[in-house]
């Protein structure tokens, strides 16, 4: 039976973010969490792998420091087979290094993988490095920026999308491969789904159950701070009668601010 | 006292090399420290001088055959041996997709930080390079230090100014590779038809999103582009979901900086918003008057952009003559 492994993680979500104008601190603490698109879009292709390919499982795991059950259960709709959440409050201040390095931790616990499939990068930091850095802890080879991907035999072959090149890499299993969005549209879990969920797996470790050394955990980096950028936008709402005269008014205010003409 | 000294570079793509010498020679500076360029490849030994007259004091030149085209792991073999050798205390990477992974896996293999996608690098008091990047998907710039050495950053493609050539003194050091064998093997490459122009360097552009219902009304946008002399931009969707454009602008797209953005059709979502934070006028044309877009707008219309754009192209060709 083949095994894939999908790195899932519980993201702040953006679009739900709000601003404190007066201090231009973002309120994170109190903002809703989602599943990772990024990730998403990589279960979602586990999922199909394990469709197409018969004989596969296909598990989760979720590095984090607070509560993360919704999440699982909604990649366990998804179809995902087992979720293991590793979850320890010594986690709310890990760096991309700690990430990488307790995920590759628990895949080693987990073990008897294949393919390990993680978003390309995540919709709240948006860093991109956590998949590259399990790929060297682990010693695995990597296949970034992926957005098409088969099994032939004991090989994996993708296609990575780069800035001016579309590479088709295959690499020997086991590998670590990072997705990008285009890869697929990830479903929507229907009401069955979400049935057949609540009765499947939910593995709960903590850090004393990987046994990880401490050191390791501290962060290597400091984050001084993170502002909000301060919008100095002007707002000015450009009326008039019809299209024709509202287009005037605009072109004028344009001229006049010496962005069109010379 | 640090044994750590020098500021490096490296990319495998020349030109972001090159743009990242102009900044790379400010930190440098302010660390009294020098600067050096890790050149790897087949056959590139020509490059040297240019690298050296635009500010190189070093190149560290890894040239054999089996380096010709870019593969992660021979690439980190050479850069990794360089810099545990070396020991310099700032190493950026040029952030492309194949840079990326090379830099995080340099950082892991080293057990240190890594910044990616700096799109501001200053020095502290301390002598600590300090690395700004837009994260939350884009609401916010975070301002990130290290706590070891090398610090290792990554820079995307035109974030710097490619600094101006002139007479400087560099040494070269010729270095013995080994090759690490790769993990992957590349069994294809198709390149993609790269648009001529960048949209990076566009002094105005218009851009649509989801508000543009077919992909022949494009020339909507066209026509006013070209009565602007600028060019045409899109949102995420329309590449990414209709395929109308290869491009988008945005956060996972391009950053511009034009000096007059038009966005017609888009909702004005943080992502997009993100690519265009230092254009200088933005105006914003949607038919809902709740619109994000038009909290960050400088001129906002409420309309439809079927009927303000061809007015509008109208009114600019009477101004502009
Ligand atoms: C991790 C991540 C990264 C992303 N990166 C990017 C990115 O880099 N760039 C990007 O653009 N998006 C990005 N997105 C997508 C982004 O979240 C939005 O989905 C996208 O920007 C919305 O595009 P839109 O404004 O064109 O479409 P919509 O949000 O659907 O907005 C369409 C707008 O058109 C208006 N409209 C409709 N008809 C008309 C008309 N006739 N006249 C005038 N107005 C009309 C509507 O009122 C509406 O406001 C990213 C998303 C994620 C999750």
């Amino acid at each position: 039976m083949r095994r894939i492994i999908v790195c899932l993680k519980q993201a702040v979500d953006v679009a739900q973010l709000k601003v404190d104008a007066a201090t231009r601190q973002l309120v994170t603490a109190s903002a809703p969490r989602k599943m990772s698109d990024f990730d998403k879009n990589a279960l979602e292709e586990a999922v199909r792998l394990k469709e197409k390919l018969g004989d596969t499982e296909v598990f989760t795991v979720t590095v984090c420091s607070e509560d993360a059950k919704s999440v699982l259960r909604e990649a366990l709709a998804i179809g995902a087979d087992k979720a293991y959440s590793v979850n320890d409050a010594a986690f709310s201040g890990l760096d991309t290094f700690g990430t990488a390095y307790v995920l590759a931790e628990a895949l080693r616990k987990i073990g008897g993988f294949d393919l390990v499939l993680c978003g390309e990068t995540s919709l709240d930091s948006f860093s991109g490095l956590v998949g590259s850095r399990l790929a060297e802890l682990l010693g695995l080879p990597l296949v970034s920026s992926v957005r098409k991907i088969s099994v032939e035999g004991e090989c994996v072959v993708a296609e990575r999308s780069l800035e001016d090149a579309v590479e088709t890499v295959k690499a020997c299993m086991p590998a670590v491969v990072s997705v990008t969005r285009e890869i697929n549209q990830p479903r929507i879990p229907s009401l069955m789904m979400i049935m057949k969920a609540s009765k499947k797996e939910i593995v709960a470790w903590s850090m004393a159950d990987l046994g990880v050394s401490k050191e390791l955990l501290e962060p290597k980096i400091e984050v001084v701070e993170v502002l909000a950028p301060k919008t100095e936008r002007k707002k000015i709402r450009i009326k008039g009668e019809n299209a024709t005269e509202i287009a005037e008014n605009l072109a004028k205010a344009l001229v006049q601010e010496g962005v069109v003409g010379r | 006292m640090s044994e750590f000294k020098g500021v490096w570079i490296f990319s495998e793509k020349f030109d972001l090399t090159l743009e990242m010498l102009g900044k790379a020679r400010e930190v440098a500076d302010k660390l009294h420290s020098k600067l050096s360029v890790v050149l790897i490849g087949s056959d590139i030994d020509e490059r040297v001088n240019e690298l050296v007259r635009h500010g190189a004091d070093k190149v560290y030149l890894a040239s054999d055959p089996a380096l010709e085209r870019f593969q992660v792991e021979t690439y980190l073999g050479v850069l990794h041996s360089l810099v545990a050798n070396y020991k310099p205390e700032v190493v950026l990477i040029g952030s492309t997709k194949n840079g990326k992974p090379l830099a995080s896996r340099l950082a892991t293999r080293l057990r240190v930080g890594c910044v990616p996608d700096c799109v501001r690098l200053d020095v502290d008091g301390e002598g600590r390079l300090v690395c700004e990047r837009i994260t939350y998907g884009g609401s916010a710039f975070a301002k990130i230090a290290f706590r070891g050495k090398p610090q290792i950053a990554t820079v995307p493609q035109r974030a710097f100014e490619k600094p101006a050539p002139k007479e400087h003194d560099g040494q070269v050091v010729k270095i013995d590779v080994k090759i690490e064998p790769a993990g992957t093997e590349v069994v294809g490459v198709k390149p993609l038809g790269s648009s001529s122009v960048r949209i990076e360097d566009a002094e105005v552009i218009v851009s649509c999103g989801r508000g543009l219902q077919n992909k022949e009304d494009r020339v909507l946008l066209d026509e006013l582009a070209q009565a602007l002399c600028g060019q045409v931009g899109c949102s995420r969707p329309l590449a990414e979901d209709r395929k109308w454009f290869s491009e988008w602008v945005g956060l996972s797209g391009h950053k511009v900086k034009p000096k007059l953005y038009i966005a017609c059709g888009i909702s004005g979502v943080i992502q997009h918003v993100a690519g265009i934070r230092d254009a200088k006028v933005v105006v914003a044309i949607n038919k809902d008057e709740q619109a994000p877009i038009f909290e960050v707008a400088d001129y906002g219309v409420v309309g439809d952009l079927y009927q303000i754009l061809p007015a509008l192209k109208e009114a600019i060709k009477k101004h502009v003559q």
